[in-house]
């Protein structure tokens, strides 16, 4: 690996930690803010009641200390790989995350496959039938893609193939009663695979496409939006046309010299689909009860899990940095002006 | 181009130029034609709902019928006015806080470009930490902290919105103050407020109102969203959002989810049309074009 | 002996509130082995002429008349059979070596693809003939340079790759639009003396678009003037140049500077403006600035009359023998 790679390395981990401590400082601040007391979520209205009990609570989350103190505390114990423990599930924050993120990120990685997939292709037939029915045809369909509540086409999905046709199960990443297989990577599928449990992934894949699908929708709308106008920012381009003048066929002048040139571009989106996932995410697993961070952050909100909060937070800070940081590798990949030499 | 052509019918020709004129408009025209009908349902809800919106009918949940065209609920509300009446709490509130946000976006945007100093970098900043949360993540966190209720998700909405606003007016007043005519007006010895007032604002307008028109479907989606998740409007207010949300637990009773989230749907698209259409008039540099992030 | 007959060309381009005719009724051949000049203005329809040959225009534009080349009508041909003849026929070189290759892909790709598609030669086969015609444009290091990235290599050398990507199918006829025009002056006379050397190598027929008369009288074999999207005067360079007999051939060679000229003598320009596409006169479309315009000049278009192995189109005629 050559130096200058370090160097942009180190900026991105700088920003990570930079971006964490934001993170973790607003959050931290916003989950100060409530009125409630989490003492009375968690220990219910008759124990609550009693005012040792909540101040035993209190002392034994270290509530009672002052709050600079207490961020302070959760940073150092950050640093050593602490994120506290979920007043919630009492379990550590960072077992609970080990077994959300896996889920949410098998169903993020097909449902963002699936929106490339799709998205690319749609993008570059409306741009080069620009303006042609099949042009405006596909833009009210995406603007309809980005118009419709993630939630309300989940509902839609499982009562038509769910509850109608019955091709997809209604929820969870697994038939109820079946075992997981043992934890490698923490995607179901990838891991039933690498056990050669092969009907256990595909239960986990049959599980997974609804919820992937419906989670793509808005993505794919976006990736053709994004695409389109890509293209149509290079098509008329010199070297497009000096592609056409060697004689190359009409596919191979598209995909490999328009479509190239426009990637960069296209990854661009890459952050914006990611964001959308997560965003999706929350609305889609609780319909389809999916154990992943969607639901956790959820849980966690509703409850004012101090500690669980936080460690959502700071896991978006590291997929915000991680993916950025990938955008920018990509785009080196695909354009060799870019490379760092 | 599946290949290029050397040779185009005259009637090709021809066609291209009726259809530009022909498609480009009626997506503007049908967006602001549902648009309006959504406000004027709002606003005449009491005279369009056939029942009070919290009137009980029984049997529960009838399927659409002559009296409850699009059935009653698992109270034995009628879905119809509560559809209607519905257009009452999404539509102002999303323009309530499209507007809140602009103004607080804009502002501080323009204070960010205009007065660079120390103003910019923490304007700058913050919308960078805003933006790496996703929205409904950061809504929901100050919703719950703040408590779940509608004034709250307002708020919480406005907080993930306004960046984008402050962004682009940033980017377009730093672009302008460059400008030959805004120089030029400095140098005729207009105060910075002045210049600021009469020569650099009315210039953000257009793209600030594509914006403006695209955030108002996202913000009546991300309403919807946190209402569906319990952390919005409360039972029994007629919400679109924890209408569906009601209707995900009774799959059997499709009608009581489907049309509350057709009404998001196309009050939605109608804003997201219109948005894109005006784009094309208003915004011909694309300075609003890929900061329209979904968030629903 | 003519590889290349062009017949009343004539191409319109619709824009978004009218028809504009870009090329109108040109006709010329093009002979075996031998550099066709053609020279005019910007905006004269000289570009657009030879890319409508290779179906190269963009949708709106509607293209008439015959190009029959090696028998073959381009103008005819359906877009498939065009695509066979472009590349591996007809190598074509852009006025602009930093616009016209692709800045993501390797130059051995650039070089290679057509060769590939075109004859389905293996990526071996390809690598050994691109790195000869690299060596033969005069490329130091060839197997280096096959590797790396257009942006790595000055204009000069870009455009030297792209003549070397022209020809690396054997074509008949290469045809060099502007090629030098993007140039330093310094690299300008090098690339012509290739391409000069490449056809006479090769028996290769080319197609030259220059404003530069200076180049033609050095270069080229046959020579066309053109103006307003029209052949005004045509025939061989030498006779051409020294005798021209159209008033604007011979504005546009007073107007070049001189190194004979007395010093201080100042530069003559062509009073008005070019003829543009959209505004075009009637009648001759040089009149509004010529001196010997007489009335029928306004109003009739005049024909391209044959005077020995020469062409005019001016019925005035003004610099007859």
């Amino acid at each position: 690996m050559p130096w200058p790679f370090f160097r942009f390395l180190g900026r991105r981990l700088a920003a990570l930690v930079v971006l964490a401590l934001g993170i973790t400082f607003v959050a931290f601040v916003l989950t100060q803010l409530v009125p409630g007391d989490p003492a009375l979520t968690a220990l219910g209205p008759v124990t609550s009641a009693d005012p040792e009990a909540v101040a035993a609570y209190h002392a034994h989350w270290g509530m009672d200390k002052p709050l600079p103190v207490q961020y302070l505390t959760y940073l150092w114990n950050l640093l050593h790989g602490d994120l506290g423990t979920s007043q919630l599930s009492h379990q550590p924050v960072l077992n609970d995350l080990q077994h959300a993120i896996p889920a949410t990120m098998e169903l993020a990685f097909l449902s963002i496959a699936f929106a490339i997939v799709v998205g690319v292709p749609l993008g570059v037939v409306a741009a080069i039938r620009q303006n042609r029915a099949s042009d405006h045809a596909l833009r009210v369909v995406s603007l309809a893609g980005i118009s419709m509540p993630t939630f309300w086409l989940a509902l839609l999905a499982l009562y038509v193939f769910f509850f109608k046709l019955d091709w997809f199960p209604g929820g969870g990443r697994l038939d109820p009663g079946t075992t997981p297989p043992g934890q490698i990577t923490g995607l179901y599928t990838v891991d039933a695979v690498l056990h050669g449990q092969w009907s256990l992934a595909w239960d986990a894949l049959h599980h997974l496409i609804l919820p992937a699908l419906v989670l793509a929708a808005f993505n794919v709308s976006l990736i053709t939006r994004y695409t389109r106008s890509a293209i149509l920012e290079v098509i008329n381009d010199d070297y497009v046309r000096a592609a056409r003048a060697k004689g190359l066929p009409e596919r191979v002048v598209v995909i490999r010299h328009v479509l190239r040139a426009a990637l960069p571009s296209v990854v661009t989106v890459l952050g914006l689909v990611f964001a959308n996932v997560l965003t999706g995410a929350v609305l889609v697993e609780n319909i389809f009860a999916w154990p992943g961070i969607g639901q956790y952050a959820y849980q966690a909100s509703i409850e004012l899990d101090l500690p669980a909060i936080m460690g959502v937070s700071l896991f978006v800070a590291v997929v915000y940095v991680t993916v950025n940081f990938v955008v920018d590798v990509l785009y080196g990949v695909i354009d060799p002006r870019l490379r760092l030499t | 181009m599946s290949s290029a052509p050397a040779v185009i019918p005259e009637e090709a020709v021809v066609r291209r130029r009726w259809t530009k004129g022909f498609f480009s408009q009626p997506l503007a025209v049908v967006g602001a034609a549902i648009a309006i009908g959504w406000l004027l349902v709002a606003i005449f809800a009491p005279l369009l709902a056939p029942y009070d919106p919290l009137a009980q009918d029984f049997p529960l949940t009838q399927a659409p019928s002559r009296e409850h065209l699009f059935g009653t609920d698992e109270l034995g509300r009628d879905v119809l006015s509560r559809v209607i009446y519905g257009a009452r709490l999404s539509l102002p509130l999303a323009i309530l806080l499209v507007a809140l946000a602009t103004a607080l976006g804009s502002v501080l945007g323009a204070l960010a470009g205009y007065f660079r100093s120390w103003v910019d970098p923490v304007v700058m900043r913050t919308t960078d930490l805003v933006f790496a949360f996703p929205a409904i993540i950061l809504a929901m966190v100050v919703t719950a902290s703040l408590g779940p209720n509608v004034r709250n998700a307002v708020l919480a909405i406005v907080i993930v919105a306004w960046p984008t606003y402050a962004r682009v007016v940033r980017g377009l007043v730093l672009s302008l103050g460059d400008a030959e005519f805004v120089q030029a007006s400095r140098l005729l010895g207009s105060s910075s407020r002045r210049t600021l007032l009469h020569d650099v604002l009315p210039n953000l307008a257009g793209p600030v109102v594509v914006l403006a028109t695209l955030d108002l479907a996202n913000a009546i989606l991300l309403l919807a969203g946190l209402s569906f998740l319990g952390l919005g409007a409360q039972p029994p207010d007629p919400e679109w959002g924890s209408m569906v949300a009601v209707g995900t637990q009774y799959f059997q009773y499709w009608w009581m989810g489907t049309f509350p989230g057709l009404a998001i749907f196309t009050a939605v698209i109608a804003f997201n049309f219109l948005g894109d259409s005006l784009r094309d008039r208003l915004d011909p540099r694309g300075v609003s074009r890929g900061k329209h992030q979904g968030v629903a | 002996m003519t590889l290349l007959a062009v017949d009343e060309l004539r191409v319109r381009v619709a824009t978004d509130d009218r028809t504009l005719q870009i090329v109108d009724g040109v006709s010329y051949e093009v002979g075996e082995g031998r550099i066709f000049g053609i020279a005019g203005e910007s905006g004269s329809g000289k570009t657009v002429s030879v890319l409508a040959l290779m179906g190269l225009l963009p949708r709106g534009a509607s293209v008439t008349g015959s190009a029959r080349f090696e028998g073959d009508d381009l103008v005819a041909m359906p877009a498939a059979q065009l695509r066979q003849v472009c590349g591996r026929e007809i190598g074509l070189v852009f006025q602009d070596p930093l616009t016209s290759f692709h800045p993501m892909l390797s130059v051995g790709r650039q070089l290679t693809e057509h060769l590939r598609h075109h004859y389905g030669a293996s990526r071996g086969d390809a690598r050994g003939r691109a790195l000869a015609l690299l060596e033969e444009v005069r490329i130091p290091d060839p197997a280096n340079a096959f590797d790396r990235y257009p942006h790595e290599f000055s204009g000069g050398m870009r455009q030297r790759i792209a003549i070397a990507g022209a020809l690396m199918c054997e074509p008949r006829l290469l045809i060099a639009d502007e090629p030098t025009t993007a140039l330093d002056v310094t690299v300008q006379a090098g690339i012509l003396r290739l391409i000069d050397r490449l056809r006479r190598d090769r028996a290769l027929s080319v197609i030259l678009i220059t404003h530069d008369l200076g180049v033609m009288s050095a270069l080229a074999d046959d020579l066309a003037i053109f103006y307003g999207g029209r052949i005004v005067e045509n025939g061989p360079a030498t006779e051409l140049l020294a005798a021209p007999r159209h008033p604007y051939t011979r504005a546009l060679l007073e107007a070049l500077p001189h190194p004979e000229s007395g010093r201080g003598e100042p530069l003559r320009g062509i009073p008005g403006a070019p003829a543009q596409p959209g505004s075009l006169p009637s009648g001759c479309v040089f009149h509004p600035r010529c001196a010997y315009a007489v009335d029928s000049c306004r109003t009739e278009v005049p024909p391209l009359r044959r005077l020995g192995d020469r062409a005019l189109a001016c019925p005035v005629d003004p610099f007859a023998p």
